[in-house]
């Protein structure tokens, strides 16, 4: 069996990246000529209706009161239990927080190795498996051999796409009452609450961010304007805190903030290494800058040639008009 | 992207600080169709211009390198790039506070404005140091930080606007193609461009890119370390990138300034930390920068506890972190000099190198006028590329002589002091008869000199030489090289002469063209001997040599050791193109023994059946005799003012030769005799000008008491400058002055050169056109019992009888002109010679 | 309250990564070493525990002796002993690692929480900190982005998906922590000097190795494309917000 830890969302429906786990254990099962078998937590008769439509021919359901709040420790020994009871071949969960915590400590309770976000897995014969799996935050990618008798992985979301998948023919559920040992060593949820609505330069979604081409202290107010206008926050080059444009919190780079959001707005920065290795995490950058040979501009996703204080205002008045704000 | 174009009047490589600098300046002086390259993006590609910590601080005891700063200045003045700062050097032991005395006398000497401070000053001109650690402070007011990456974009942006320049970065020089030894072509990753032109403007990277065109760039990319300590409060209420004077903590070998809210600290004191140019990592793949290596704590450590002790009051606070700290990649050379001009290699190929941020703008002014006008307004001798003799190119040597210069950068360095690393690469034929004798081995471009020897000691009492009581003027010298000198006028003298570079002309050409390049009339008869200037077009001395004309179309030039392979250059260079001459350098096949002293003819007539009475072998003639079964050239001629011979002869019959002089010179009282009397005691009581002391680009012939009586008809390089300054007053006269009797220190002190000459009233003397006036050789006239200095002085001044001043160490000796012009103190008339 | 944190030695890489010729490695010859972001919260953190209760901060890593200079980063930023658990390899497999550091906090005095980054910086396999936890039968939470004491338990701030959760464990417990914890200081100099001279004790490893080997490291096929120029000057203002719009940043 391939064993495949599920996750489902709030409302009870399987997550995406269970979904993409779910494909690839298909294929896994199907190579090695074994059934696929999914692990999820819950109370019977909330039953993921669509893990049949998946190929899944058994469900096995954890119900424990423990398994609530998402303690690694509870969680991961209730899986090395099960694992440890069914011996599947291989067992595999979604690249998340949540199932690569438990994962581990299920691996540590088993003494198995655990082969974390992995983006393809090849059975070897008799011999260890190999699996490709990221490094470095993704840039690397790592060729590993996994020896073990029960094959423990994590899938990162976008591996292969799925094939057809044939549903199952039915699908039984196992409720399982995992015994967890009072002595399991647990944090407890004492609080949950919505995330605060604060925005930090590490934490927004955007980071306008301004550097000498900015010119002056006051030169911010176009920045923070447009910051304001797409939920972001305002950073800024090492060369502003030096002229004390702004303060030092500010600073995005190598002695400032290193920050990894999902668009960089660089303004009037040229992009010395020193501020690079600050933003260089960004999903997307969008430059704007006078020199077009700036390597702020030549590593940029987007540029814009040109002075930050008629590029700016543009671009706000711009989205001023389409919203009709 | 701008188009790449296929041809260009230059391709200048390297955007840093120089690059930008010479494309400027190119265009200025009217080049057009200039291609600037780079491997790197802009305005910062990552070569050291991007971290350099860009302070300049305007006074060095070199005035060509004093001369480039001040250029410097200006032009990032001129182009707002420039924030004054002020800057002290500060002493913590009594051996610095004599150099910072020493630093006074070059501020004095080159006009810059410096005074000594205590260290309640220094306290108050940085009020978060701690004084009581500092003896002594040298304020410069106008020390300055600069920003060089700005500065590089105006100038780019001047010459695009005049229509002159390309700039295309992001490009990767791939090949320098040459034909004939010249420049055609660079092929790059963008395409291929023609040119004649090629300037090496790329740091640490210069090397790799000379090697392209099969010439050597002769540094080694080396570690310089960094760091950024902050935020410091009283620093971040400035608000300004630098508001506090930059402090030069000389002693520990390091320096401390305000970067912003941060002090920057860096060093010259680590183990020398070298790197290869192939093995700098790319931009890409540098976590930094490629010139910005990662930081190595353990190596800065002493430093941190230096910067600690002085700058306790803000470094020793929680919260003031190391927020940055690198190794930094700096260029060395073999002598710390830069390395510029064109390479002695490859025709086209230019050098400008291992530059400071500093002096970056005016090695771009100079390289320029270089190129535009065969010679520089600045005199670039010591920072020519053509200066290295071919060990001196050799990776083992820059490297050997960087590693030991590194932590000189910040030194105490004596005018005399000699390179320990690498030493004994060039010895002549004599040198185990000098070992024996106790030989003090001085260095010129790798060959080893006796600059005096040990055997001579009992001299010294015999003869009743004093001694200097000053540990600094008698560092790396003896009273020996004065006894010496008067056991030579006294009887005679042989000195080791081999380092002389010779060279061989011939061919049909070979008169027109030593004609072209000498001021002295060359067409003379076969066996004469003839001393002369050679100049750059500008009418500036070149150098001076001695031309031998050993048949119809042979001639023998012999020239001076530590400029040889400049001269060889100037001569390779003008070589014609149709191969009418040949130029063979001689100076490892011949070696070349002094004989000169009251006696010397009495030694040689022992030693050799041709006769040579005065008669038959007049002065300045040359002839080709035997001394035992050798064949010598000798030429009857002296810099020390005596009668002799220069013995020049196959080096591998050297020894030889030594024995029998030796030999024969024992009854007569024969001395060896090093460098330092043949350089600098008997030479100056003679008035003899040294190239490089008294002989440089800035004065001619006329200036320098060495015009000839006549102007030949043929035309030579210079001429017309020459002729102009025959017909003119001259604006300064090389003098002879003295030391006046007295010791004002309490004790006799000894001037070692470079000091400034002053009136008697302490004013600084520079002649009309802006030249200063100082100590160009200084150095012992034990036959004239006196101490000889040399200088240029103005007209007013230049009047036998005047009480000057000379400046050094901190006090003011009274000195006379004693001589002005050619007309040597010790036997004016030249009898002893004849 | 005494605190260990655990680091792990990694290259501090430029935005391109060099391999080795055998492709099993990063070609680290013109490369400086680190801890990695998420660890020099942890040591912050670790330190500033200490200095608030009295207690005392500790640092461990696992490796040969030039892992030493991290310990000394971690040292010069204010941590106050040092613990190398000595093997021959530099990126051990995480079930050596952690062995290694289990078989290591059997020997050393009791720690009352013992940190870890979140995940290394370069082979990032996420997992030490939970499997010693699970030796040692401690409670772990990950993720952590704020530490808060009280009394014998410790508050650990996390986000999830569902929103930021507060998990409370007794103490000794076992946290892994996200880089924004805190602002991790700089070193000072006094404390370069202090940790330079610090002696570091040192652990025999227990020479385990797991059953995850690294057969050869690749690059991945996709590279950055080239910057897209969206116009000059105040016209180019249309284009830009199309991708906004597009990113889904304005409507």
């Amino acid at each position: 069996m391939v064993l495949v830890v599920v996750e489902r969302d709030g409302d009870g429906t399987l997550t995406e990246d269970s979904a993409e786990v779910l494909a690839a254990a298909r294929d896994l099962a199907e190579s090695l000529g074994v059934p696929v078998g999914a692990v999820a937590v819950g109370e019977p008769g909330e039953l993921p209706d669509d893990l049949v439509k998946r190929g899944v021919g058994r469900l096995h359901l954890l119900a424990h009161e423990l398994l609530t709040d998402g303690s690694p420790a509870c969680l991961g020994e209730a899986l090395a239990g099960l694992v440890a009871d069914l011996r599947p071949a291989a067992v595999l969960a979604p690249s998340t927080d949540r199932s690569t915590e438990a994962m581990a400590w299920a691996a540590a309770e088993l003494g198995m190795p655990l082969a974390t976000a992995c983006t393809e897995i090849r059975p070897g014969d008799d011999g260890p498996w190999e699996v490709t799996r990221e490094r470095a935050g993704g840039v690397l990618l790592e060729d590993a051999a996994l020896t073990a008798p029960i094959r423990l992985c994590t899938l990162r979301p976008g591996s292969p796409s799925p094939s057809e998948t044939a549903a199952a023919d039915e699908m039984t559920v196992h409720v399982v009452v995992p015994e967890l040992r009072a002595s399991v060593p647990r944090a407890r949820l004492v609080e949950r609450r919505e995330r605060a609505a604060g925005m930090t330069l590490t934490t927004a979604p955007v980071v306008v961010a301004g550097g000498r081409g900015v010119g002056s202290s006051e030169g911010y107010a176009v920045l923070e304007e447009l910051a304001g206008l797409v939920g972001g926050a305002v950073g800024c080059s090492r060369v502003a805190t030096n002229n004390g444009w702004r303060p030092h919190a500010d600073q995005v780079g190598l002695t400032g903030t290193r920050i990894s959001p999902d668009l960089y707005v660089a303004c009037g920065i040229s992009g010395a290494t020193q501020h690079w290795v600050g933003c260089m995490n960004a999903r997307s950058i969008l430059a704007v800058n006078t020199d077009p040979e700036a390597p702020m501009v030549t590593r940029a996703t987007w540029a814009v040639i040109g002075d930050v204080h008629e590029v700016l205002p543009a671009v706000v008045d711009e989205i001023r008009r389409r919203s009709g704000r | 992207m701008t188009p790449f174009p296929d041809r260009a009047q230059v391709v200048v490589i390297g955007a840093g600080i120089v690059g930008n600098s010479v494309v400027h300046h190119l265009a200025r002086l009217g080049w057009r169709d200039i291609l600037l390259v780079d491997k790197g993006p802009l305005p910062d590609p990552g070569g050291s211009t991007g971290h350099a910590s860009n302070f300049v601080f305007p006074v060095d005891h070199s005035r060509e390198i004093t001369q480039l700063t001040a250029d410097s200045s200006r032009q990032y003045a001129e182009l707002g790039t420039l924030t004054t700062c002020g800057g002290i050097e500060v002493a913590r032991t009594p051996e610095r506070v004599q150099e910072l005395h020493r630093r006074m006398s070059s501020a004095h000497a080159w006009g810059i404005d410096a005074e000594l401070i205590t260290p309640a000053e220094v306290a108050e001109k940085v009020p978060f140091l701690d004084p009581t650690v500092v003896l002594r402070g040298f304020w410069t007011p106008s020390v300055a930080v600069v920003d060089p990456l700005r500065a590089g974009e105006l100038m780019r942006e001047r010459a695009t606007a005049a229509g002159a320049l390309t700039v295309s970065a992001m490009t990767e020089v791939l090949a320098v193609d040459t034909d004939d030894g010249r420049v055609t072509r660079v092929r790059t990753d963008r395409g291929d461009v023609d040119t004649e032109y090629v300037v090496v403007a790329c740091g640490v990277w210069s090397p790799r890119i000379a090697a392209l065109a099969g010439a050597t760039i002769p540094l080694t990319p080396a570690v310089h370390q960094m760091i950024d300590v902050g935020p410091i409060a009283e620093l971040a209420a400035t608000g300004r990138e630098i508001a506090f004077p930059i402090v030069r903590d000389m002693d520990p070998l390091m320096y401390e300034r305000q970067s912003g809210a941060d002090l920057e600290i860096g060093s010259y004191a680590h183990r020398p930390i070298l790197c290869e140019p192939d093995d700098i990592p790319s931009l890409a793949a540098a976590a930094l920068s490629p010139t910005q290596l990662p930081f190595t704590p353990d190596d800065f450590d002493p430093q941190m506890e230096a910067a600690l002790e002085l700058f306790h009051p803000v470094l020793d606070r929680p919260d003031a972190g190391i927020r940055h700290a690198i190794n930094g990649l700096l260029s060395l050379t073999p002598d710390g000099h830069p390395l510029l001009g064109e390479t002695p290699e490859v025709r086209g190929l230019w050098s400008a190198a291992a530059v400071w941020i500093k002096e970056g703008p005016g090695v771009g002014r100079l390289i320029a006028e270089w190129m535009t006008e065969g010679a520089p307004e600045i005199d670039a001798a010591a920072s020519d590329i053509a200066r290295f003799a071919p060990h001196e190119r050799t990776r083992h040597h820059v490297r050997a002589r960087a590693c030991e210069g590194f932590n000189k950068t910040y030194g105490i360095t004596h005018p005399r002091e000699q390179w320990s690393s690498d030493r004994g690469v060039r010895r002549s034929p004599f040198h185990e008869r000098e070992v024996a004798l106790g030989a003090e081995f001085f260095e010129v471009a790798g060959w080893e000199r006796p600059q005096w020897y040990a055997s001579n000691a009992p001299l010294v009492a015999e003869l009743g030489v004093p001694d200097r009581p000053h540990e600094w003027d008698a560092r790396w010298w003896s009273p020996i090289i004065d006894a010496e000198h008067l056991a030579m006028r006294r009887s005679a003298a042989m000195i080791d002469l081999s380092a002389f570079s010779q060279f061989d002309v011939r061919g049909p050409g070979a008169l027109a063209y030593v004609q072209h390049l000498t001021v002295a009339q060359m067409d003379r008869p076969v066996g004469r001997v003839i001393y002369t200037p050679v100049l750059a077009p500008d009418g500036g001395f070149r150098s001076d040599l001695t031309v031998v004309r050993l048949g119809d179309r042979h001639f023998r030039v012999v020239t001076g050791g530590s400029d040889g392979a400049r001269d060889l250059a100037w001569f390779t260079r003008h070589l014609p193109r149709d191969g009418s001459v040949t130029l063979t350098d001689v100076t490892s096949a011949v070696c070349t023994l002094g004989l000169w002293g009251p006696r010397a003819r009495d030694v040689l007539a022992a030693i050799t059946d041709e006769d040579v009475s005065d008669a038959a072998f007049p002065f300045a003639t040359a002839r080709t005799i035997t001394i035992g079964s050798i064949p010598v050239l000798a030429l009857r001629l002296s810099y020390v003012g005596e009668l002799g011979w220069e013995l020049h002869a196959p080096t591998e019959c050297g020894l030889r030769l030594w024995d029998a002089v030796a030999e024969a010179g024992a009854p007569h009282g024969l001395v060896p005799a090093g460098i330092g009397v043949y350089g600098t005691t008997a030479r100056m009581e003679k008035g003899y000008r040294l190239v490089g002391h008294e002989l440089d680009a800035e004065h001619g012939p006329v200036e320098a008491g060495l015009a000839l009586p006549g102007l030949k008809s043929q035309d030579f390089v210079g001429k017309a400058a020459y002729t102009k300054a025959r017909e003119g007053e001259p604006e300064a006269t090389l003098c002879t002055l003295t030391l006046d009797p007295g010791d004002p220190a309490g004790h006799p002190r000894f001037p070692q050169g470079g000091e400034p000459v002053l009136t008697p009233d302490g004013a600084r003397i520079t002649d009309r056109r802006g030249r200063p006036s100082f100590v160009t050789s200084a150095g012992a006239g034990p036959s004239l019992g006196t101490y000889l200095l040399m200088a240029y002085l103005p007209p007013w001044h230049a009047v036998e009888g005047t009480g000057l001043l000379v400046e050094y160490l901190g006090e003011r000796y009274p000195v006379t002109v004693a001589r002005a012009g050619r007309t040597p103190l010790f036997d004016p008339d030249d009898t002893r010679m004849r | 309250m005494d605190v260990l944190v655990c680091v792990k030695r990694v290259p501090a890489v430029g935005a391109e990564i060099l391999l080795t010729a055998d492709g099993t490695a990063i070609d680290t010859r013109h490369l400086g070493f680190t801890i990695g972001p998420h660890e020099e919260c942890a040591v912050e953190e670790a330190v500033r525990i200490a200095e608030r209760t009295g207690g005392s901060a500790g640092v461990l890593t696992v490796g040969p002796p030039e892992t030493e200079e991290q310990l000394r980063y971690a040292l010069s930023m204010g941590a106050d002993h040092a613990v190398r658990v000595d093997t021959p390899e530099t990126d051990p497999d995480p079930e050596a690692t952690a062995a290694a550091v289990t078989g290591a906090l059997g020997e050393l005095p009791p720690y009352d929480l013992v940190l870890f980054g979140e995940a290394s910086a370069d082979a990032g396999h996420a997992q030490v900190g939970f499997r010693v936890a699970c030796a040692l039968r401690r409670p772990v939470v990950g993720g952590v982005k704020g530490i808060d004491l009280d009394g014998d338990r410790v508050l650990l701030r996390r986000e999830s998906p569902e929103g930021v959760e507060v998990h409370e464990a007794p103490l000794p417990a076992v946290a892994a922590v996200l880089e924004g914890l805190n602002l991790p200081r700089y070193p000072t100099i006094k404390g370069r000097l202090r940790a330079k001279k610090a002696p570091i004790r040192v652990l025999d490893g227990p020479g385990a190795t797991g059953g995850l080997r690294t057969l050869r490291l690749r690059h991945r096929p996709e590279a950055r494309a080239r910057t897209v120029v969206l116009g000059h000057g105040a016209a180019a203002a249309p284009a830009v917000v199309d991708v906004l719009a597009e990113l889904g940043i304005v409507p």
